[in-house]
């Protein structure tokens, strides 16, 4: 390795160095694209196919409600289209949309090449295309979901919906949830690594403040949905009662996971649209953000405070008065931070000098419907009137005005906002102003009288009404109105081609802005910057046009190319102080293959196919190994230069790499889905009837040994660290870790052949799923230490690049303290279930 | 001013209106839960209606006037905007809110009211009366009016909600639990009730009627009915 920092060659041949490692090849290369351009316009143009979809479901459903006694479609379908509506607007296109924003703007708004692991992001792209795609096929069988985006049960269990309806939900939508939260982790560390040098966290443009917020909120929302998913899964193949009342289930629990996620997730979608809003909004009003700081603290509290809010979606559940309270408050006071946002923006335009464009159309829009759907949100939030109006039509048009205002019409300013940096291609704005026009008049007439339609006592979900309600005339205008919405999006669909087709070239930075993802060559090119930025003020404030064209001189870092290797910069988390050198992995179809393989596991599954499920799983799980094999270093290089004369480390080097920080936090996500699991055991023995169980579970001493290997194996992969950090020979170790997880596979499997019949009561159910999830991460364990051994044999280990034993450490932890609370719970419960008498 | 007030009670006429004509209306209220809950309501609409106002009176000087806008300095928007005068206004309504809330719970009180039990199956109601020797089900939910009258809510198979929205609010029917509302009717009459959560193909369907009949008409009915 050379100590001489490589030579910036001129600016064309720099750019065509830097396209050859970073570009998509052609052809059928393009499926083995990782890019963060690439995969995040195929989310977002993938996202808005799905939103057709949801659109065409809502038509049919105005189309059968615009008549008293329609006859166009029967209940069967009539569930079936509400159901998809709802599955693919949150799932399918708001979910995804945000993530496709966040993939495409984040590494460019940064200072970064690319987010921290691009396979990953191609990964979740292939689970999200496939995921979606069994969801949306299976309404051609007619065998879609049709118990409703939330699936209460015991309604979606098997004796209420024996088909395959429910599976296809349950399955489809957990495996778009995987997706998500590792797009989720990819944010997280992306935002909080990968910044442009001199980016302290108070320098951080708030659009990555706000995706940082959301992020974490995915990291720890998304859990209690999977889990929920996956016992109910758990009861409808194999008769696990854990929502079942007549066995020691409780339809209740299902309620409680579903809405633990489900509140969370609407301001998972709110806020990456307000902060799109916080990005468009200064740069409309020509002057920096009010509020910078009250706006971060808003948003942190409106995270926190979301995941206190849910049992406000359970006010007419028998819940005490005195915790409705509670929740009822909360619920209030999250208006709160929600109005210092709106209140800073309202100032940064009062302050600045406003000028009109089709961006602030939308934001307009926003205002007005955003505004109304909080109203009616403060309404809700009050039990004694949510109970007239929950589960009416009140309800839906509070939620439509939450979510179109709160996401649709911030997105459609942002699509108009960064569409010339996508396209390369400056606005006609002939037909957006008729469009938004349609959009905005044919929202409000379907949307506002939906309110009246509630009050009224229309119930939702009803496939049809008799004339005598009195809610003919106000169906008929919702229709009509929904009709002209529609008409409108079809216009906004042509007036993007058009955009598309027509718009003329331009030079930079379009629209006067001053954050970074403006200081690059629009259309982007794929390594986003030539050389990177150093940022020596709040990087909403730059200066693009300058800036840029410094950095494509590669005057900035790493204005170069070094051995056909992908390179970015990552810095100190919160001070942004310099501190590795990241060398990302080239494009390949790896992503794909294991996306395909996990997708074949889900097949197998939905059609009780369990032998064909496992063999998938082993080979997802073996191609996951060969993402694995070739990353790294297999020489210790020390610190190499990186530009402006400094060296920094390679990643493989340090002990805080991206990798390390992304097993965190999807531990994180991990340890919130064990506490939910441990949350459902208790909440069953506390609240579910047909308690006590005949028979209690005692899964016998082999129980009391699997903690134990656990613990033993957590020693033994430090010690492994510790010998490896001396230099010495650390593969017995690895050898020995491998062996007794091996042997703690076994002692969990001895365990769960000692219990009684699972399927008995949810007591014995939730003692089997405790320990399963023991199983899983013992055989997790395994694999990492059988990827060490791999890694060490490949040459990737040395004192210094220790990260393979590292990872295995923190999964052996993670493992040791899970398996020793849940051995503890296990062991506890015959004692707690003795006391169920005195405490219920 | 005056034309405002005009529209504002013309707004109010139409809403109450349209609602007396539907049989299912939470504005036309029947008893002395709906009413505490419709009077809620109205005050949060008026009050909602005013901020609204406001608020779109805020972004148009914002966009036509610049320089009454920029008076107020960029901190002051944040504290009295985003922070003092919702923290102030939500303080109130929470309190008025629960306060509502709680004088409508089943609490026990002085004259014990009948207890009636609700029973949801796919896709029906079933009413029985165990303090009349245990008479039932029906069809028709039989209540005495003019008193407090407790329904015990509960269901065979899915979620159901049993809401009579003219009475007072809903409350779901699940299995395995047992859920009470207290309802009033204060006038003898025929109100109509509906399933409000959604339990399957025929959620639609499950629709159902109260008789309301003057107390000492009230045992004498519900026989009738049961037989």
């Amino acid at each position: 390795m050379t100590d001489l920092t490589p030579e910036t060659p001129s600016p064309i041949r720099l750019h065509k160095q830097l396209e050859r490692i970073w570009g998509t090849g052609p052809g059928l290369q393009r499926l083995a694209a990782v890019n963060h351009t690439v995969i995040g316009k195929r989310f977002m143009i993938t996202a808005f196919v799905f939103f057709a979809i949801g659109g065409l479901l809502a038509m049919l459903i105005r189309a059968q409600l615009a008549t008293p006694n329609a006859a166009f479609v029967g209940p069967e379908l009539y569930n079936q289209l509400f159901s998809m509506h709802g599955t693919v607007m949150m799932f399918l296109f708001a979910i995804p949309m945000l993530e496709g924003l966040a993939i495409y703007l984040l590494p460019k708004m940064l200072g970064a090449r690319d987010l921290a692991f691009p396979r990953l992001t191609a990964y979740g792209y292939w689970c999200y295309l496939f995921g979606g795609t069994i969801i949306v096929v299976s309404m051609l069988f007619g065998v879609a979901p049709d118990s409703g985006w939330f699936m209460y049960t015991p309604l979606s269990s098997q004796p209420y919906t024996p088909g395959i309806n429910a599976d296809i939900w349950l399955l489809g939508v957990t495996f778009v949830e995987i997706s998500a939260v590792s797009a989720a982790i990819e944010i997280t560390v992306t935002i909080l690594k990968l910044r442009a040098p001199g980016m302290s966290l108070n320098r951080m443009p708030l659009f990555a403040w706000y995706m940082l917020v959301t992020a974490l909120m995915m990291v720890f929302g998304f859990p209690p949905l999977i889990l929920g998913s996956i016992l109910l899964e758990l009861e409808r193949a194999f008769g696990l009662p854990f929502f079942d009342p007549e066995r020691g289930g409780d339809p209740l629990l299902w309620q409680h996971l579903f809405w633990l996620f489900g509140h969370p997730e609407v301001y998972i979608i709110f806020l990456p649209a307000a902060g799109a809003i916080s990005t468009m909004i200064p740069v409309f009003a020509q002057r920096k953000i009010v509020g910078y700081h009250a706006i971060i603290a808003a948003i942190v509290a409106l995270a926190f405070l979301s995941f206190g809010l849910w049992v406000h979606h359970m006010f007419t559940v028998g819940i005490p008065h005195l915790a409705l309270a509670f929740f009822s408050a909360a619920s209030a006071i999250v208006a709160i931070p929600t109005a210092v946002q709106i209140f800073a923006w309202l100032a940064t335009l009062a302050h600045g000098r406003p000028r009109f464009d089709i961006p602030m159309l939308y934001i307009f829009g926003f205002f007005v419907v955003f505004v109304i759907g909080g109203l009616t949100g403060v309404m809700l939030a009050m039990v004694p009137f949510n109970q007239q109006a929950h589960d009416s039509y009140f309800v839906v048009a509070h939620l439509h005005y939450v979510l179109v205002g709160g996401f649709v019409f911030p997105m459609l300013a942002a699509v108009y906002f960064w569409l010339p940096h996508i396209t390369g291609r400056q606005s006609v704005h002939r037909i957006s102003v008729p469009a938004f026009w349609l959009i905005f008049i044919g929202f409000n007439l379907t949307f506002f009288l939906m309110h009246l339609t509630g009050l009224m006592g229309m119930p939702r979900r009803i496939y049809t009404y008799p004339s005598n309600f009195g809610w003919d005339w106000l169906n008929l205008l919702s229709s009509v109105g929904g009709f002209i919405l529609t008409m409108g999006f079809a216009l906004f669909a042509v007036d993007l081609i058009l955009q598309f087709r027509f718009g003329r070239h331009f030079r930079r930075n379009i629209w006067k802005a001053s954050t970074l993802d403006w200081a690059m060559p629009t259309r982007p090119t794929s390594y986003a910057f030539a050389s990177l930025p150093k940022i020596e003020e709040r990087a909403d404030g730059i200066d693009p046009d300058r800036l840029g064209a410094e950095l494509a001189a590669g005057k900035g870092y790493l204005g170069f190319a070094r051995n056909n290797r992908m390179e970015t910069l990552a810095v100190d988390m919160t001070t942004g102080r310099l501190e590795h050198l990241v060398v990302l992995p080239n494009a390949t179809y790896l992503p794909l293959l294991s996306a395909g393989l996990t997708g074949s596991v889900v097949l197998c599954t939905l059609f009780k196919l369990y032998i064909g499920a496992i063999v998938f799983a082993i080979a997802t799980v073996s191609s996951f190994f060969l993402w694995s094999r070739t990353t790294g270093l297999t020489t210790d290089s020390g610190p190499v230069p990186v530009g402006n004369g400094e060296f920094v480390p390679p990643d493989v080097e340090v002990d805080g790499s991206t990798p390390w920080w992304a097993m965190v936090f999807a531990l994180s996500a991990n340890g919130t889905l064990f506490a939910s699991l441990i949350f459902g055991a208790l909440y069953l023995w506390l609240v579910a009837p047909a308690w006590p169980p005949a028979e209690i579970a005692d899964p016998g001493f082999w129980l009391w040994l699997a903690p134990v290997a656990m613990i033993v194996s957590s020693i033994v992969a430090r010690w492994a660290t510790g010998i490896n950090r001396q230099g010495g020979n650390f593969a017995p170790a690895l050898f020995a870790i491998v062996i007794i997880d091996g042997l703690t596979i076994v002692l969990i499997s001895l365990a769960l052949s000692a219990l009684p019949d699972p399927t008995a009561h949810a007591h014995i159910a939730t003692v089997a799923a405790i320990l399963g999830y023991g199983w899983l991460h013992a055989a997790g364990g395994f694999c990492f230490a059988l990827n060490g051994l791999m890694k060490a044999r490949g040459g990737y280990v040395s004192a210094r690049r220790s990260l393979p034993l590292r990872l295995s450490v923190l999964w052996h932890d993670y493992t040791a303290v899970t398996g020793v609370i849940g051995a503890l719970l296990i062991g506890a419960m015959p004692m707690l279930i003795g006391m169920l008498e005195g405490v219920r | 001013m005056k034309s405002i007030a005009r529209i504002f009670s013309t707004v109010a006429a139409l809403l109450t209106l349209s609602a007396c004509a539907a049989p299912l209306s939470t504005l036309d209220p029947a008893g002395p839960s709906a009413t505490a809950i419709s009077t809620l309501w109205w005050v949060m609409f008026w009050s909602s209606v005013v901020i609204f106002i406001l608020m779109m009176a805020v972004l148009t000087t914002i966009w036509l006037r610049p320089g009454l806008a920029r008076t107020v300095r960029p901190g002051k928007w944040i504290i009295y905007g985003g922070l003092a005068v919702p923290g102030a206004l939500l303080t109130v309504l929470v309190g008025f809110a629960l306060y509502t809330g709680e004088r409508l719970l089943a609490h026990p009180i002085e004259d014990a009211p009948p207890r009636i039990s609700a029973h949801g199956v796919m896709w029906q109601w079933q009413f029985s009366y165990p303090e009349l020797g245990d008479v039932g089900p029906t069809r028709v939910l039989h209540i005495p009016a003019g008193q407090p009258v407790d329904i015990l809510v509960t269901s065979g198979d899915v979620v159901h909600s049993f809401w009579v929205p003219r009475l007072a609010g809903k409350i779901d029917a699940i299995p395995g639990h047992e859920n009470v509302v207290r309802i009033q009717a204060d006038r003898p009459g025929s109100y109509q009730g509906v399933c409000a959560e959604f339990c399957g193909n025929g959620h639609t369907r499950m629709l159902f009627q109260v008789e309301a009949h003057e107390p000492e008409l009230y045992a004498n009915a519900v026989r009738e009915a049961a037989q």
